[in-house]
């Protein structure tokens, strides 16, 4: 019979292994193969219809804006709750839960963020449309749209470990995704026109930042300096700060669009009864 | 060895484990039996720390809880129904669980004595259930456990890896393992288990060698046995300190029964 042992592995080292084998079989999940082909063919349509590079960088946001969070939400959360009853057995492991959690973020996290930034970067590379100025401005828009992946499957483990029944819990992703991706700008929208004549800067600003669609929308767009695109917030958002100050706190509010989702995830996680 | 002390456990107003005490002794098979929703599967969740009990506590010999991470690593567990990564080969499955468990030879000839060596190169959604039910099998005692968890084990095995688990079980047993089962399968229960630990609402209300089992309720057959003490009011049977093994057993006495 086995001896009882210290667990010889660091945390760390747990992690990895279970966000390399998750990885792998996120890798192969055709949702992600095919939001990859999505993705390069979205790219490759842009860049043929807007002739070059920027063009088709501006006209590839939306279509980003919109589908990282949906994949990374909503089929993410579907994926988790499959994936339950593996958890399950992987928590009768000795496997500290802390380091079970941050393996399988990751596992998620990386196979998406890859699909991602190759389904972005394909297009331009087969197309030769990396020149000097599309390049970084792809570069911006890969890594604002890593950090989005990274935000929604922070959201998408905090939706799964909350809510235990799947259909509510993706019904709450569902929701979630609405009201940050489609709904949230035309309410602040509403509001600033409804409170046109009051200072309400300040109120919009924050608002925006409430929002990590809005905040990555803003930081794109102030990067790639198209202000005739730019939603009312971001527009406000702008004027406030300038360019580069604008996006560094813009950065830091997506980081912390990050950190907070999945510290409660984590900390759900650890006093979750499975 | 495990000791189950005092454990409560209820999920919002409904009590599902109370004041559950229970020892299990190495080396004997211990079936956990009891009604549908009796509490079987709370049981074991708390002792694979997948639920906090609210109350009580669940220890190994040496006393270590056995929520402690590197507590689990002594644990096979075997769920009723198996789910892997369905994109992952068989091989890659086990290759992350031995990753693991760095400190220890996984048996590989369970591959063989369970028959799935010639199966793992396929991603698991390929696999049937009965193959994914040996996978699991062989996963559980991988490992070489000193206690083994295993929740209704048999359903969706062939009778030839049936007889391959029940052997395996044995030899578990033979060498010292302490072993848990649960299962409806009366004829699992006549082979395999050592005592019964009969669950009603939440608490043991037997424990014991499945002769004192028969001789307490008159019963001639281990079904008629248990099928008596479903029938039983909860009300009529005490909760008690039980612990499976020869040294110490509450008697399920005849008279009780109305």
């Amino acid at each position: 019979m086995t001896a009882i042992v210290a667990v010889s592995l660091s945390r760390v080292e747990l992690s990895w292994i279970i966000a390399l084998h998750q990885s792998r079989d996120v890798l192969r999940k055709r949702w992600v193969i095919a939001y990859a082909i999505v993705l390069t063919v979205a790219g490759d349509l842009m860049l043929r219809l807007a002739g070059s590079g920027p063009s088709a960088l501006v006209s590839l946001l939306n279509v980003v804006l919109l589908l990282i969070p949906l994949i990374a939400l909503i089929l993410g959360s579907a994926s988790l709750y499959s994936a339950r009853e593996f958890t399950e057995l992987l928590l009768a492991q000795p496997i500290p839960r802390r380091a079970l959690f941050i393996g399988l973020y990751f596992g998620l996290t990386i196979p998406l963020a890859a699909a991602t930034a190759l389904g972005l970067t394909l297009p331009f590379v087969v197309e030769h449309a990396l020149d000097a100025t599309t390049s970084p401005m792809l570069a911006m828009l890969v890594a604002i749209s890593v950090l989005l992946v990274c935000v929604f499957t922070a959201l998408a483990f905090l939706v799964t470990v909350s809510v235990n029944d799947r259909a509510r819990g993706l019904g709450v992703a569902v929701l979630a995704w609405l009201g940050m991706g489609i709904l949230y700008d035309g309410l602040v929208l509403a509001l600033a026109t409804a409170f046109r004549d009051w200072p309400i800067e300040r109120g919009l600003l924050a608002a925006m930042a409430l929002n990590p669609i809005d905040l990555a929308r803003t930081i794109l767009l102030l990067r790639l300096d198209v202000a005739a695109l730019m939603g009312y917030t971001g527009a406000v958002f702008r004027a406030a700060f300038g360019t580069t100050g604008g996006a560094t706190i813009a950065i830091l509010a997506l980081g912390l669009w990050v950190a907070v989702p999945w510290w409660l995830g984590a900390r759900a996680f650890d006093r979750k009864d499975f | 060895m495990i000791r189950i002390s005092d454990v409560h456990k209820r999920f919002g107003a409904i009590p599902v484990l109370r004041s559950l005490n229970l020892a299990l002794t190495p080396g004997r098979v211990t079936a956990v039996v009891g009604p549908n929703a009796a509490g079987k599967s709370t049981l074991i969740r708390c002792i694979l720390g997948l639920s906090r009990p609210d109350r009580g506590s669940i220890t190994l010999a040496d006393g270590r809880d056995v929520r402690l991470p590197a507590a689990r690593a002594a644990i096979g567990y075997m769920p009723q129904q198996p789910s892997f990564p369905d994109n992952l080969t068989g091989h890659e499955v086990l290759a992350m669980l031995d990753a693991l468990r760095p400190d220890v030879v996984p048996d590989g000839a369970l591959l063989e004595r369970f028959q799935v060596a010639g199966q793992l190169d396929k991603p698991v959604r390929t696999l049937s259930g009965g193959t994914r039910q040996k996978l699991s099998a062989v996963i559980a005692f991988r490992y070489r456990p000193s206690l083994l968890i295993l929740d209704e084990p048999t359903a969706g095995l062939d009778p030839l890896a049936a007889s391959v688990f029940k052997s395996a079980v044995v030899a578990a047993r033979d060498a010292g393992a302490t072993i848990l089962l649960t299962t409806h399968v009366v004829a699992e229960l006549a082979v395999l288990a050592d005592e019964i630990a009969f669950l009603l609402d939440g608490a043991i209300r037997f424990a014991g060698p499945i002769a004192v089992l028969l001789h307490d309720t008159g019963a001639t057959t281990l079904d008629a046995a248990l099928a008596a003490l479903m029938q039983t009011p909860a009300a009529n049977i005490p909760a008690a300190t039980l612990e499976c093994g020869e040294s110490l057993r509450v008697r399920l006495v005849r008279e009780t029964r109305v």
